[in-house]
C-alpha cells in the first residue's frame, strides 16, 4: 500500500506502523462521572466497518508524524490522510 | 541416437550442443530448449509418476502451466523439486530426475495404488482414514506422506543468493506476445517509463510457436524486431524470464526474475531476484492458454496439447510423435494438423466433435466430424486411440484442443470475478479490474492475432493519453486474424474408464460427480474436497473443464457455477525469494553499544535483547561455569565496585514549556514539581489501567528533561509519548525526540562507586554525598572537558551511578572507568549480575512488568497519584483490577535452601491437586543470590502481603518439578535502601 503523507508525499505502508480506530484521538473527561464506564468503551469498543474506516498509523520510520488514514477496507482504497494533530485540533483538542 | 525426434527449423541455436542428464543418462539439446523440448527431442516420453494412483505420465504442455512434468533439478544443495520441466531452460550439464516413485521410473512399485482407485476417489482422506482415531498420527499419516508427495528437498543450506528490488514505471506491460508486443512498442515511443515483463527466456509468445506473419514477416522474426527495438529505447526497461506473480494494493505488483537459473552453478550475483514494481498503469497481456478435453484414458505420455504439439514442432523443433492425431472442438486445433503435416510429420487422424464440415483436407489423415475419443493404449506411452463406434487409429501422439481461456489471474487479485463469454465458451476479466489495469489481446478474450495487435496497440493509446502522454500516429502492427470459432465441449461420457480432469492431482470426471452427490456444491468446496485445481499449477489446464461439469451435474450454467477466487501467487515463488537477503544473520539488524569493541575484547558472553547484543556475563581465566562468572560480578559490586554497559535503555529528550506538564500526564506519579537537578523513578501506565514500562526521567535544565525507558520498550513507548503528544494534547508546547544512539551510558555501583567517579569528573564539579545526593543529575565534564550527564540513580541498590557521554566517547569512557576502577578492583557486570541484584533489591522488571500487572499488583499502588489524572488512571480503578484477591508481587525463598527456584512455577497451597482452579499465583523472576548464599524469587500471589511467612508449593508441571517455598517480602536486601543513599 501507499500512504500519501501530507507532509512527504507517497510513502510505502511499510514505514508506518498501524494503530486502529481514530476514535482513540477522542479520549473521554476522566472527571465525567461514569468515567469508568466512557473509558472502558473508549479502550474497548471499536466498530468493525466493511466500507470506509478512519484509523491511525504512525509514520516510524519517517517523520514520526501521526496520521489519520481514510481506507476503504474492502478495497483498500485511501481516499484522505489527514495530520493527527490537524484532526485532534479541529475536534477541540487542546493542551 | 541422438535427438532422433528433431526436426528442421525452429527457434534453437544448433551450434550450441548442450549435454544433459535425466534420471542419470545423458542426452543432448540445443540452446534455446527447454528440458521438456530436450526430452521430446529425444523422445522421451515417459517423464514422472502421478501423485495419487502412481500412473505413468508424459509431458503435456510447453508452458508454465505444466501439471505432469515435474521434475527435480540439480543435485546436492541446489537439487529443486517439483520444477516444470516445460520451463526450464537448457543448459550444458543440467542434471534433471523424475519423481515421485519408488524402484525405478518405468516399473514404480507404487503403481499398485493404481489398483486400488475405487478407494482413492474424492474425499479419501476423510472417508478412509478416520477410524480408529489413534492410528491417524502413528500410521495412516506416515504411509500416506511417504506415498504421496512429489519431489524431495535437499535438506541442506541453500547455497544461493537472493536479492529484493524496487522498481517504478509508468506502463507495466504483463506478457510480451503480440498484445504485449503492440502495447509496449506504442508506450515506448510515447517516452513514458516502460517495463515490460514475460515469464519466457524468449519474448514474442505465441508469435515462436506459430507460423504467423506481422508486418509481412515471420511471426517470430517481427517479434524479435520488436523487443530490438525496445531494447533500445531508453525509457524502456525489459525483463524476460520474470513472472508478474500477484496484484498489491495502489498499483504494486510482484515480480519474479530468475536470473541465474538457466545457468551453471556458481554464477555471481543473487539467482533470483524478487521486484515490487510501482505501476501507474498496466497493460496485462497474459494471453491464454488451452485447455483440454477429457475422455476415458486421456492421462498416457503423448496425449498432449494441441497448441503445444505446435510449439515443440514450430518453436524447438521437435516432433512429440511420428504419426499424430488431433482431438478438438475448434477449429484452432485444425492448425495443429496443418503445421505438422507441412513439416511433413504423419497425421493419423483430425478427430472434431463437430458435426461440420471439415476446415481443409490434410492428405493422409483419417478425419472424422462429429466424432470423439473413447479410450486410448499405451502402458508407458500412447500406441492407438478408439473412437466411438470402435474404430481403432494407431497413433504415438494426440493433440487435443478444446479451447482457449484467457489468462484471466491477475485480473482476480483483487476479488474482480470473471465474467463467461459463450461465444468463445471462456471465461474473461470482468468489469472489476485492480486499479490502473487494462487488459488486452487474448487475456482479455481477443483470440486472433490480428485483432490483438490492434488491441494491444490501441488500448496503449488510451492508457498513455490518460496519464497525460501523447502516442503518435503510428498504425497497430498487420496481421490477419485466423478461423477460431469454438464449440462447448467438455467431456465424453467416461463409460467404464477414467476420464483425467487434473492430472496433477489425479482427479477424474467421476470423482467430481461424486463429489457433487455427496453435496459438495460451490466450486471451493469441490475444489478442496477433490484436491481438484491445487498444488503448483492451481488448475490452469483443469478448472474451466470441471466448472464445465459441475455446472453440467447441477444444472447450472458454468456462468452461474462461476470459478474459484484467484489468489496469488500465479506461479510458484521460492521463499527464498522472499526471504531475499534477510536470512541467517542477516535475517535482521543486530544494534551493538558503542563499547561492543571493549566487551569483546574481554571475552564477554553475549545475548540478544531485541535488536541489541548486550554482554551477559565476563568470565574470567578459570571460570567454568556462568554461575561463577556471575556471583564473582555480583560480590565484587557489592564490596567494592562494578561496571555495566546500560546503553540499551531507550532515552528520549523532551523538551518545551509544557516538557512537566506532559510528563505528569504519561506518568502515574507526579512530575510537576521535579526540581532542576533531580531525576525521579517513573510509572507509566497503559490507558486500560495495566502498567506499560517504567524508567526515570531526569530534570536537566528549565523545560529540558531526559527520560529512560526499558531497553525492550523503548520504541512502544516513543510511539505512545507521540501518540499523546500529537493526537491527545496537540497544543502542549512539548517536543520528543529519541537520543538511545547519542548516548553512551554506564552504571558505576557499589561501596567505591564515588571514589572511582572522583578520579574521572573534572574537577569543577562536586559529587559529593551532600552536593550530589540520590536522585541528583546534572550535567557535567569528565576526563578534561568531555561533556557528560551523571544521573545519581541505581538499579543495583548500591550507591551508583549513571554516567553517559556521547556515544563516540563510549569506548574511551569504558576504558577510563576501568583503569580509574583498577585501584577498586572494579569489575565489569553483564546483564546476569544486573539481574541478580535487582531480584536482591525486589525491582521489577519485563518480567514481572508483563502486560497483566498493575502498579498496585507490583506494590506501587500509592505511586498513582490521586491529585491528577494520568493515561491509564481511571481503567486502573476498575473493580476487577482493585480486587482484594489479586495476585501481588512477594519474594520467595525454598523451605530448603540447597534447592533451586524455576520461573513460571505456579502456586498452590498444601495438600490440593495441580490444577487451574487452585492456582495462587506464579514465580516471575528466579536467581541464586551469592549475597544471601541461596535461590531468591519474586513472584505474584493471592493475598501475598498478609502471608508473609507461609509456606506454599511451587508446582512446575512442565519441568516435573515441586519446590516447598516461604513467602517473604520481595526487598531480600537493604529493604531500607541505606546503602544507595550511603
Amino acid at each position: 500500500m501507499i500512504i500519501n503523507h501530507p507532509l512527504l508525499g507517497p510513502r510505502d505502508a511499510a514505514e508506518f506502523t498501524y494503530l486502529g480506530d481514530a476514535c482513540l484521538i477522542e479520549r473521554p473527561d476522566p472527571e465525567a462521572e461514569n468515567a469508568i464506564e466512557v473509558f472502558h468503551d473508549y479502550v474497548y469498543l471499536r466498530d468493525n466497518p466493511a466500507g470506509e474506516h478512519r484509523e491511525l498509523w504512525f509514520h516510524e520510520h519517517g517523520d514520526r508524524s501521526w496520521l489519520v488514514v481514510t481506507r476503504n477496507t474492502l478495497t483498500h482504497e485511501i481516499s484522505k490522510v489527514e495530520l493527527a494533530r490537524d484532526v485532534a485540533l479541529s475536534r477541540g483538542r487542546g493542551i | 541416437m541422438s535427438q532422433q525426434s528433431r526436426i528442421s527449423g525452429g527457434l534453437i541455436d544448433r551450434s550450441q550442443t548442450h549435454s544433459f542428464t535425466f534420471d542419470g543418462r545423458r542426452y543432448e539439446g540445443h540452446a534455446g530448449d527447454t528440458l521438456a523440448s530436450a526430452l521430446v527431442a529425444n523422445n522421451v516420453r515417459l517423464v514422472g509418476r502421478s501423485f495419487k494412483y502412481h500412473r505413468p505420465r508424459g509431458i503435456f504442455t510447453a508452458g508454465s502451466e505444466e501439471p505432469n512434468a515435474l521434475v527435480e533439478l540439480r543435485s546436492g544443495a541446489r537439487r529443486e523439486p517439483n520444477t516444470r520441466a516445460t520451463a526450464a531452460e537448457l543448459f550444458e550439464g543440467l542434471e534433471a530426475a523424475s519423481q515421485n516413485w519408488c524402484g525405478s521410473l518405468r516399473h514404480d512399485l507404487l503403481a499398485v495404488n493404481d489398483l486400488f482407485s475405487p478407494f482413492l476417489s474424492a474425499g479419501f482422506y476423510y472417508k478412509t482414514f478416520m477410524w480408529p482415531k489413534a492410528f491417524w498420527e502413528r500410521l495412516y499419516e506416515p504411509i500416506i506422506r511417504a506415498a504421496a508427495g512429489l519431489g524431495r528437498l535437499s535438506g541442506l543450506p541453500d547455497p544461493d543468493s537472493y536479492d529484493h528490488g524496487y522498481l517504478h514505471c509508468d506502463i507495466l506491460v504483463i506478457g510480451a506476445g503480440p498484445a504485449g508486443l503492440a502495447a509496449a512498442m506504442q508506450a515506448g515511443r510515447s517516452g513514458a517509463r516502460v517495463i515490460v515483463a514475460d515469464e519466457d527466456f524468449r519474448m514474442g509468445g505465441r508469435l515462436n510457436a506459430e507460423t504467423r506473419e506481422v508486418d509481412g514477416m515471420a511471426g517470430a522474426a517481427w517479434a524479435d524486431s520488436a523487443v530490438a527495438e525496445l531494447a533500445a529505447m531508453d525509457n524502456v526497461r525489459l525483463f524476460p524470464r520474470t513472472t508478474v506473480f500477484g496484484v498489491y494494493d495502489h498499483g504494486i505488483y510482484g515480480a519474479l526474475e530468475r536470473r541465474t537459473d538457466h545457468l551453471r552453478d556458481g554464477e555471481d550475483g543473487p539467482r533470483q531476484v524478487l521486484w515490487q514494481i510501482q505501476a501507474k498503469r498496466a497493460i496485462l497481456a497474459a494471453g491464454a492458454i488451452e485447455r483440454p478435453i477429457a475422455f476415458p484414458g486421456n492421462d498416457r505420455p503423448g496425449v498432449m496439447l494441441a497448441a503445444s504439439v505446435r510449439t515443440y514442432v514450430n518453436r524447438y523443433a521437435a516432433a512429440p510423435g511420428k504419426r499424430i492425431a488431433v482431438f478438438t472442438n475448434n477449429d484452432d486445433g485444425w492448425r495443429t494438423a496443418i503445421d505438422l503435416s507441412a513439416k511433413g510429420i504423419g497425421i493419423a487422424a483430425i478427430v472434431d466433435t463437430r458435426d461440420t464440415e471439415p476446415l481443409t483436407d490434410i492428405p493422409g489423415a483419417a478425419i472424422v466430424m462429429g466424432g470423439r475419443v473413447t479410450a486410448t493404449r499405451g502402458r508407458h506411452g500412447l500406441r492407438s486411440i478408439t473412437l466411438a463406434g470402435g474404430r481403432t487409429i494407431e497413433t504415438d501422439c494426440l493433440a487435443i484442443s478444446g479451447g482457449w481461456n484467457p489468462n484471466v489471474h491477475l485480473t482476480c487479485h483483487h476479488r474482480g470475478r470473471p465474467e463467461w463469454r459463450d461465444d468463445i465458451a471462456a471465461f474473461v476479466p470482468g468489469p472489476e479490474l485492480p486499479a490502473g489495469m487494462t487488459v488486452t489481446g487474448a487475456a482479455n478474450g481477443t483470440l486472433t492475432l490480428g485483432a490483438a495487435l490492434a488491441d494491444g496497440h490501441n488500448r496503449t493509446s488510451s492508457t498513455l493519453m490518460g496519464l497525460g502522454f501523447r502516442s503518435g500516429g503510428a498504425q497497430p502492427p498487420r496481421g490477419d486474424d485466423e478461423a477460431a470459432s469454438v464449440s462447448a465441449f467438455w467431456h465424453v461420457s467416461p463409460g467404464k474408464g477414467r476420464a483425467w480432469l487434473d492430472l496433477q492431482n489425479d482427479v477424474t470426471v467421476k470423482d467430481l460427480k461424486l463429489a457433487h452427490q455427496e453435496g459438495f456444491r460451490s466450486v471451493e468446496h469441490m475444489k478442496r474436497y477433490t484436491t481438484l485445481g491445487m498444488a503448483t499449477d492451481q488448475g490452469k489446464t483443469a478448472n474451466v473443464p470441471a466448472l464445465a461439469i459441475m455446472a453440467e451435474c447441477t444444472g447450472r450454467t458454468i456462468a452461474e457455477t462461476g470459478t474459484t477466487i484467484f489468489r496469488p501467487p500465479y506461479t510458484p515463488v521460492p521463499i527464498a525469494a522472499f526471504a531475499g537477503r534477510s536470512r541467517g544473520a542477516h535475517m535482521r539488524p543486530v544494534r551493538l553499544t558503542p563499547s561492543h569493541a571493549w566487551a569483546e575484547e574481554q571475552g564477554a558472553a553475549f545475548v540478544e535483547t531485541g535488536l541489541w547484543l548486550r554482554a551477559q556475563w565476563y568470565p574470567r581465566d578459570g571460570e567454568t561455569h556462568w554461575r561463577q562468572s556471575v556471583d564473582r560480578e555480583v560480590v565484587q559490586t557489592r564490596n567494592s565496585v562494578g561496571i555495566c554497559d546500560v546503553a540499551t535503555l531507550g532515552k528520549i529528550d523532551i523538551q518545551g514549556r509544557d516538557a512537566a506538564q506532559f510528563l505528569n500526564r504519561v506518568y502515574a506519579n507526579g512530575f510537576a514539581k521535579l526540581a532542576v537537578g533531580r531525576a525521579r523513578y517513573g510509572l507509566m501506565l497503559r490507558e486500560d489501567g495495566i502498567v506499560m514500562d517504567d524508567g526515570t526521567a531526569a530534570h536537566l535544565s528549565e523545560n529540558h528533561y531526559l527520560m529512560t525507558t526499558t531497553t525492550a520498550n523503548a520504541l512502544a513507548v516513543f510511539r505512545h509519548l507521540e501518540f499523546c503528544r500529537q493526537c491527545l494534547w496537540p497544543n502542549l508546547d512539548v517536543h520528543l525526540i529519541s537520543v538511545t544512539d547519542q548516548w553512551a551510558q554506564y552504571a558505576v555501583a557499589g561501596p567505591n562507586a564515588r571514589k572511582l567517579l572522583s578520579k574521572l569528573v573534572d574537577q569543577d564539579f562536586d559529587i559529593s554525598n551532600e552536593a550530589f545526593p540520590f536522585m541528583a543529575c546534572g550535567e557535567i565534564t569528565v576526563c578534561g572537558g568531555t561533556r557528560a550527564r551523571l544521573f545519581r540513580i541505581s538499579f543495583s541498590g548500591e550507591l551508583a551511578y549513571e554516567i553517559a557521554v556521547p556515544a563516540r566517547y563510549g569506548d574511551a569512557m569504558i576504558r577510563a572507568l576501568m583503569a580509574a576502577g583498577e585501584e577498586f578492583d572494579a569489575v565489569p557486570y553483564g546483564l546476569e549480575a544486573l539481574n541478580v541484584m535487582r531480584i536482591e533489591k525486589g525491582h521489577v522488571t519485563g518480567a514481572e512488568l508483563e502486560g497483566r500487572t498493575t502498579a498496585r499488583d507490583v506494590g506501587m499502588g500509592r505511586m498513582v497519584s490521586a491529585d491528577k489524572d494520568c493515561i491509564g488512571k481511571t481503567l486502573s480503578q476498575r473493580p476487577v483490577l482493585v480486587a482484594e484477591d489479586r495476585p501481588v508481587l512477594m519474594g520467595f525463598i525454598p523451605v530448603d535452601r540447597s534447592q533451586t527456584l524455576d520461573a513460571g512455577a505456579h502456586f498452590l497451597s498444601s495438600g490440593v491437586a495441580a490444577v487451574t482452579e487452585n492456582d495462587e499465583g506464579w514465580m516471575s523472576s528466579v536467581c541464586h543470590s551469592p549475597i544471601l548464599g541461596h535461590a531468591i524469587g519474586l513472584g505474584f500471589i493471592k493475598r501475598g502481603r498478609e502471608r508473609v511467612g507461609e509456606t506454599v508449593r511451587a508446582a512446575d508441571p512442565l519441568r516435573g518439578k515441586e519446590t516447598l517455598v516461604e513467602i517473604v517480602s520481595p526487598h531480600f536486601l537493604d529493604p531500607e535502601g541505606e546503602r544507595l543513599r550511603g
